[in-house]
């Protein structure tokens, strides 16, 4: 397949062989995630003190993030400039100076740079490395780092802007009216799903679905297209933020019902409710509001359900999807209980979220003889605007917008 | 409390669960109660969330009815191997229990495969009929990737 032709003009048509092919697949690592953008790598949480490290992934490459003497964050290729191993291959920890590789004890500081190399000068003269081995033009690749609202981002590319310019204003906002404080980690889990990673994107941006598919979502009016709200998208396209405010008109809308539509359902009740017991917590009535980072980042506020979400690709016909739920710091009792029953909402047992786990297998089984076919994503016309409803597809069509702008289709 | 009647009462849950009498389940707990499925990581760390987390018998009875009308998935069931308890513990007429468990799911197309591994980690007690029931059931997964969704508990 010559994966750089792109069948038509139009935001509204995606070619099926995007989620197929290899080639394509390799050029997004290079061009998407190695490229030109913030990719999410760690919360500031997650590496308080000095030495605290997590490693990670951006794309495909392995990358460790650690706080430096100074509180900055270093972020470098989790990869010895020797042979090419692992220099560190836990989750995280504590290193108090330096990283060591476990092959051959060579090491490095903080910042990535190496420091060491095992038996340098051999044995009684003998072995060794060369004298004019130099060690400063030896080691992995350093990322540059930015952090915003307590979320630590990375990127590969000299010409990636600054964060904010690279979010812009609207989106910005947004992240900062949620992550208006110090937050803690309530718990991390991984979600694999059988399918691209573009496609999960997708879903995530598809505000046209989230009360159709998931009836969790419609029948204890959650999120529903008749309620208040929108989507906001960049300007490039890339991310966008979609929200939900209560209308207390919405109770008398019969919309759903009048279309058949599966999710309204009279009939199912929660026996326990307070799953839905929800505080105003931002000074607003925003109840739902989900917005992404382009290429694969995700900051979830669905009522006091807070979490990010990593998209890890895996080839072409997998991913990992990194959850990590938090609360803020200060949070009462009362309310870590809150966020602990509404935290069943979402991720891989999710009332919501576990259909997205499947829907996207099914799109990738569904296309699987179709790669020279396009889907159609047509709901509120063709472009990748910011719109006052959410029965559109205008941030699926500005995902669209940002890759190809990227991959340079 | 008695192994016997620790044996008897994992025997009963995982039979319930995997032969899909999903109805019964709330009944092996006490209410109120905590049910959670976490990850030894989680644990390990201190990290309170669950990917399913329960604090009363009608929440448990909310899992069941969203499972049978409110969630998509393809049609799948598990089949529970569970080891030996041991009693850690007992406490005022709680004893505090460990067992290990292996789930394999059968999917509908007829693949089968390894789900989940770990230990259930058990405050149980004997209700009013002086029958064991879970006060507490913490479903402690060994690793914390979990392939695609977990429809039915633990």
């Amino acid at each position: 397949m010559d994966s750089t032709i792109w069948p038509a003009e139009s935001l509204a048509r995606v070619p099926y062989w995007v989620y197929q092919d290899q080639a394509n697949y390799a050029r997004e690592l290079q061009r998407l995630f190695e490229g030109a953008t913030w990719n999410y790598v760690c919360l500031e949480a997650d590496i308080p003190e000095k030495g605290d490290y997590r490693t990670n992934v951006v794309g495909a490459m392995p990358v460790i993030v650690v706080r430096d003497a100074d509180g900055g964050v270093n972020c470098f290729e989790n990869r010895c400039a020797h042979r090419g191993a692992l220099i560190a291959f836990d989750d995280g920890g504590n290193v108090q100076n330096q990283f060591k590789c476990i092959y051959h004890a060579w090491s490095y500081d903080l910042e990535g740079k190496l420091r060491g190399i095992a038996f340098e000068r051999g044995i009684n003269g003998v072995g060794g490395m060369s004298k004019d081995f130099r060690r400063d033009a030896h080691g992995p690749r350093r990322l540059r780092t930015t952090t915003l609202c307590g979320l630590v981002f990375a990127t590969l590319s000299d010409a990636t802007p600054p964060i904010e310019e690279f979010l812009g204003p609207e989106i910005l906002g947004r992240i900062k009216r949620v992550l208006n404080r110090p937050i803690k980690v309530m718990g991390r889990f991984t979600q694999v799903l059988p399918n691209n990673w573009k496609l999960y994107v997708e879903n995530v941006k598809d505000t046209y679905h989230a009360s159709l598919l998931h009836l969790f979502f419609g029948t204890f009016r959650i999120t529903r297209l008749t309620q208040g709200g929108g989507v906001l998208v960049s300007a490039d396209g890339g991310h966008h933020a979609s929200y939900t405010i209560d209308k207390s008109d919405d109770r008398q809308s019969t919309a759903y019902r009048d279309q058949g539509i599966r999710t309204e359902s009279a009939d199912y009740k929660l026996t326990d409710p307070s799953l839905l017991d929800t505080v105003k917590e931002f000074g607003d009535d925003i109840q739902l509001q989900i917005l992404s980072v382009f290429p694969g980042f995700i900051l979830q506020q669905i009522h006091n359900c807070l979490a990010v979400r990593q998209v890890v690709p895996k080839g072409t016909g997998e991913m990992d999807l990194k959850w990590t739920y938090f609360g803020f710091a200060d949070d009462s009792p009362e309310m870590t209980r809150r966020r602990l029953k509404q935290q069943n909402l979402v991720g891989p047992a999710g009332f919501v979220s576990m259909e997205d786990g499947c829907v996207g297998g099914f799109v990738q089984r569904g296309i699987a003889a179709a790669g020279r076919l396009d889907s159609v994503v047509e709901m509120g016309g063709t472009g990748a605007e910011s719109q006052e409803t959410r029965a559109t597809e205008a941030s699926v069509r500005g995902f669209w917008k940002a890759y190809r702008h990227h991959m340079g289709y | 409390m008695e192994l016997s009647r620790l044996v008897e009462l994992n025997a009963a849950y995982a039979r319930a669960i995997d032969t899909e009498k999903f109805e019964e389940w709330p009944d092996f707990f006490l209410d109120p109660c905590l049910y959670k499925v976490t990850t030894a990581d989680n644990v390990a760390q201190g990290l309170e969330s669950g990917v399913m987390y329960a604090d009363s018998r009608g929440m448990l009875q909310d899992r069941i009815s969203a499972l049978r009308q409110a969630n998509i998935y393809e049609r799948q069931r598990y089949r529970h191997i569970v080891g030996l308890p041991v009693v850690l513990g007992e406490d005022g007429g709680t004893a505090d229990v460990e067992t290990p468990f292996l789930i394999v799911r059968i999917m509908h197309d007829g693949k089968m495969e390894v789900f989940a591994t770990g230990c259930y980690r058990d405050k149980v007690r004997l209700d009013a009929a002086n029958t064991p029931r879970f006060a507490e059931r913490i479903v402690v997964c060994d690793g914390g990737r979990f392939d695609t969704l977990v429809a039915i508990p633990f």
